[in-house]
């Protein structure tokens, strides 16, 4: 029967696609639960290198580490962390929002801003803008590695240590839940010092060499670690970001393909009832 | 014998937890064996090996690159770095990250944004398509 071909060939090409949307759920879905042990496989690293940067402020309160002091604010850094591929909802827009916001507050107050951006969905976005982009990191994959982020980070960092920039901020993804992701952007840079009554012991170390050389040392890692995490945040978020996303256009294809169930059922029927008609109108006429 | 709690733990995740008579891990100014009961003491980590000797069972190795070791009365934990760092190779990364984006910036270049490609393909292919339908109806 020649009715309604054109409704079949929409409903099986509509079929194809949710097969894709359900796929592409699925698989954000496992690499969801995969990242979110690698965000707890990081905490004991993170917290333990926090502990130790608390020793080391209270064994010399009168250390100089560039890391540790304010400066005057004249022009400030981001590390903005995206992701390297789309069909994530709104989660990179969110967060690109939320990171214009601030910058255009720091432009009204004559400060300038530079950017050091990790993936390609970020670098897309702001090189179209009049910002200055100073580093970037892209393609990071699924599992981020430090190594890959040691070099953006340096960028920054040097740029601090030189005084081209006086403050470095984060801009990440906040996972929260599977539903929530919040766009976050903390301060990396000056590092804020740990308070003593967080440490629950606390006994003199040995240092070697000397606790000062060591604090910078410690601190560079810190930052890292901060990095990594906001990083590896990023991809959980992504993932969880996706796989609502996904789910919501299988949905809809299969509310879609509904409805092109009953305009072909429609069609069909009419076909068939004119069909009957006709017969009948003949079979009065003979 | 006493032993001591060893954790070696890495940015990317821990590497090892256990109990050991004997740790020895390659300090900044020299080797250390830490034995329980060691002192406390924070120093960094050269690259090397750490070594634990657990109660039973044989003697474990871990190449580190780096890091930072701290020695509590009953825990030692190594912060492992994840990756080798050198001055002159932080300073490698860092020059390719600003190439990177002096590359994207200029545009075109060697990279293509694959995204916006199949985008443009995904739009060729429509257009091509309208076009025979048309061409069809006709």
């Amino acid at each position: 029967m020649a009715v309604g071909k054109e409704i079949r060939t929409k409903i099986n090409s509509v079929k194809n696609t949710q097969k894709i949307t359900r796929a592409m759920e699925m698989v954000a879905a496992s690499k969801l639960r995969k990242t979110q042990d690698r965000m707890n496989a990081a905490k004991p690293y993170a917290e333990s290198i926090r502990r130790v940067i608390g020793h080391l402020c209270q064994a010399g309160p009168d250390f100089h580490s560039p890391y540790l002091e304010t400066r005057e604010v004249g022009r400030v850094g981001y590390l903005v962390v995206t992701t390297d591929r789309g069909l994530c909802g709104s989660l990179n827009v969110n967060l690109f929002r939320a990171l214009l916001n601030d910058i255009s507050r720091w432009n009204d107050r004559g400060v300038e801003v530079d950017l050091c951006i990790l993936g390609a969905k970020g670098l897309a976005y702001f090189r179209r803008l009049k910002i200055n982009i100073v580093s970037a990191a892209t393609h990071l994959g699924d599992v981020p590695k430090v190594a890959d982020l040691v070099g953006p980070i340096a960028t920054m960092t040097n740029a601090y240590k030189e005084g081209t920039i006086d403050r470095l901020f984060l801009a990440y993804n906040d996972f929260i839940n599977t539903m929530t992701q919040r766009p976050t952007i903390s301060t990396l840079v000056p590092v804020e010092p740990v308070d003593a009554e967080e440490l629950q012991d606390h006994w003199d170390y040995i240092y070697e060499p000397d606790a000062e050389e060591l604090l910078d040392n410690v601190l560079e890692r810190y930052l890292e670690a901060q990095v990594y995490r906001g990083a590896v945040e990023n991809v959980a978020c992504e993932m969880a970001s996706k796989m609502v996303a996904m789910k919501a256009a299988t949905d809809n294809a299969g509310k879609f393909i509904d409805q092109l169930q009953l305009a072909y059922n429609k069609a069909r029927q009419a076909a068939i009832t004119q069909e009957i008609s006709e017969i009948v109108g003949g079979a009065a006429a003979v | 014998m006493a032993t001591i709690q060893v954790d070696i733990v890495s940015a990317e995740g821990a590497i090892f937890s256990g109990e050991a008579e004997m740790v020895f891990a390659p300090g900044a100014l020299g080797e250390i064996g830490i034995a329980p009961r060691h002192a406390p003491l924070l120093t960094h980590l050269k690259p090397g090996e750490v070594r634990v000797q657990p109660p039973e069972g044989e003697e474990r190795f871990f190449f580190v690159t780096g890091g930072v070791l701290e020695v509590q009365p009953r825990l030692v934990t190594v912060l492992a770095d994840s990756a080798a760092r050198a001055e002159d190779l932080d300073e490698a990364a860092a020059l390719a990250a600003r190439e990177r984006a002096r590359e994207a910036l200029e545009g075109g270049g060697g990279e293509i944004d694959l995204e916006q490609a199949q985008r443009e393909l995904v739009e060729a292919e429509a257009r091509y398509r309208a076009a025979e339908k048309l061409r069809g109806k006709r």
